[in-house]
């Protein structure tokens, strides 16, 4: 990093938190919690998509395209849909009921301690996983450019905390117009500059071509086997049920979209990313494809992770390896050049060997990798051998011009700070209007004293956050044991609101214990089986709905108690 | 035993989705759902065409 590249990380990241929090410095409580009455569908949208994409999403997808090629597009198969059901559902009734929070909801159609535990599994989840928001990103960050990983963390917390706590929703929703706008704008950059950086003779076509020969650009697959990971059918249906769950009851989405001046701005935001998530998710992962082309001819480490790498082989203990993968990357390139070559004639033969034998030669280089991860694993057991989450942004740092490195790094900060901005407002709303409020009913309509309050609330998460994120550093496999934390409560509290908008016959006394059962269901059932963490969303889904079904059919009928009509 | 109650806004409101979304050329929400979905199921194909195409 230069001195220009300073100038554009530091004016996109502290220039954006500036405007954010002294446009924002005046606000009411409406605007604080639920965002400015008058925001347009085009900053709902933008916002909804910034709360998605963390850093990890920049850093890691087009990681994944590199390795296991653009098959991942299909995760996101079910995400227009549940973006349909939640505008036609989820989104009106919030609205119409004029709730700060989702579970404000669940305490109108059910009753209050309903509402307090899906406010609880919320926090729960979301809390922990704000941790990671930072620091996962940090790791990275702090890995390739050599900077201490705790001051990344405090310097993003802090960054992050001035400007959520200064104004709320409003000041989430305003700065992450901006900070779109810098991701956007960078990934752009990026994809032009690869592009322009492919080899001589290959181009965008050629390479396209190569990449689709050597196994990376199938992004369909239609097969039932259940052992294939990605595939149309776990997309759709995974992809539905986690999108449902994601965006129509996690408070950092429905923040986002629930103020507006109007139903229609929450929805046409949300339909503005059911149209695009696809194709930006494609363009993303199609970057990884192209960069694996590229490392065909450019020189590439053996390892992407140098720096671990140099941790285990400071005295060239690895060398034969680097040796081989040198050796093997030009062979891989030569039997590329030699299959562009086969496919100008009408050959099939020559063109079919020539193809075999490209596929043979990149075969052999990911060999070499595989055995470089092994030689870690084996120096160390600790080490991390995973590398594809640095392939992107080594390929920033050694192959984009200055400005441009500066520009990309701005582009996963900013996506950092998006993303954990709103997990903070949410949290800190939450917080506030479900069990603040929910123990001092009288002072609700003390609206200073409610801003004061939820600003607290927001510092708190912050301070939480950094200080997790500080500690994760000690913790192996933490983001994984995040998303299986998530996946053991996300189940539950999706069952609650599904049977709070489709099964009308249910009281809060059957979906209360419904789901506590169910919830107790799903944390014994983690600790006594070994199947995949992401079943236990529809496993707690369903047993929430089908307990509810049956103890509202079994439990002694009781007197009807009407919503409180709290907000 | 007896359904849960509900306040009348808890009731599902057919008429918003025949409202006009304010999107020049739908003349209703169901219209604007329906357009969303073509466009996934394009999105779908085109990706199924660009698989058989490069893989």
């Amino acid at each position: 990093m230069n001195a220009a590249d300073w100038i554009v990380l530091l004016a996109s990241l502290v220039g954006i938190a500036a405007y954010g929090s002294w446009r924002t410095r005046d606000v009411r409580l409406n605007t604080y919690l639920r965002g400015k009455p008058s925001t347009g569908w085009g900053t709902i949208g933008l916002s909804v998509m910034a709360t998605q994409a963390s850093a990890i999403t920049y850093l890691s997808i087009p990681g994944q395209g590199f390795e296991s090629g653009i098959g991942f597009v299909q995760n996101y198969f079910g995400l227009p849909l549940a973006l349909i059901i939640v505008c036609a559902v989820f989104l009106p009734m919030y609205r119409r009921l004029n709730v700060y929070t989702a579970y404000q909801f669940l305490g109108e159609r059910f009753d209050e301690k309903t509402r307090l535990l899906g406010a609880g599994l919320f926090m729960l989840q979301r809390g922990l996983a704000a941790g990671v928001t930072i620091y996962a990103p940090a790791i990275i960050i702090s890995t390739v450019l050599g900077w201490r990983l705790d001051f990344v963390i405090v310097a993003t917390g802090l960054l992050v905390i001035v400007y959520t706590v200064t104004g709320g929703s409003e000041a989430v929703a305003l700065t992450q117009r901006w900070q779109m706008a810098v991701i956007a704008g960078g990934m752009v950059t990026a994809l032009i500059l690869l592009i322009v950086r492919l080899p001589d003779g290959l181009g965008f076509t050629g390479s396209v071509a190569a990449a689709g020969a050597l196994g990376k650009l199938h992004a369909v697959d239609f097969s039932l086997d259940p052992s294939r990971r990605y595939t149309v059918w776990t997309g759709l249906f995974g992809g539905l049920f986690l999108s449902l769950s994601y965006f129509g009851t996690d408070q950092s989405q429905v923040q986002r979209y629930i103020g507006g001046a109007s139903l229609r701005e929450g929805r046409l935001g949300l339909m503005f990313n059911a149209v695009l998530k696809i194709p930006m998710q494609f363009v993303i992962l199609l970057l990884g494809a192209l960069l694996f082309v590229f490392y065909q001819f450019a020189p590439s480490p053996v390892f992407f992770n140098q720096a671990e790498w140099r941790r285990f082989a400071p005295d060239g203990r690895f060398s034969a390896i680097e040796a081989e993968h040198l050796r093997a990357t030009a062979e891989s390139q030569s039997a590329i050049r030699a299959w562009l070559e086969s496919r100008g004639t009408d050959d099939t033969a020559q063109e079919t060997a020539a193809r075999a034998a490209m596929v043979a030669a990149s075969d052999r280089a990911h060999a070499i990798r595989v055995q470089a991860k092994s030689a870690l694993a084996a120096a160390d057991p600790r080490a991390k051998i995973k590398d594809s989450d640095y392939v992107f942004i080594t390929f920033i740092l050694t192959e984009l011009p200055r400005g441009a490195v500066g520009l990309l790094i701005a582009v996963m900060f900013s996506a950092a700070l998006s993303s954990k901005a709103s997990e903070l407002a949410a949290l800190g709303t939450t917080t506030t209007v479900d069990v603040w409020r929910h123990l001092r009913p009288l002072a609700a309509a003390d609206e200073a004293r409610n801003v004061r309050v939820a600003r607290r609330f927001t510092a708190m998460w912050g301070v939480v956050a950094v200080a997790f994120a500080l500690f994760a550093g000690f913790a192996e496999n933490l983001i994984e044991a995040i998303n299986i934390l998530g996946s053991i409560f996300y189940g539950v509290l999706l069952g609650l609101f599904l049977v709070a908008f489709f099964l009308r016959r249910v009281g809060g006394r059957a979906v209360f214990l419904a789901a506590a059962i169910a919830q107790a269901l799903v944390i014994v059932m983690y600790f006594s089986l070994s199947i995949g963490y992401l079943w236990y969303n529809l496993i707690g889904c369903a047993a929430c709905i089908g307990l509810s079904l049956a103890l509202q059919a079994i439990l002694p009928s009781r007197a009807p108690v009407a919503g409180s009509g709290r907000t | 035993m007896t359904a849960a109650p509900r306040p009348e806004a808890l009731r599902p409101d057919g008429h918003r989705e025949t409202e006009s979304p304010g999107v020049p050329g739908f003349g209703t929400w169901r219209g604007v759902y329906v357009f969303v979905f073509g466009w996934f199921v394009l999105v779908v194909v085109l990706l199924t065409l660009f698989t058989a195409m490069y893989a």
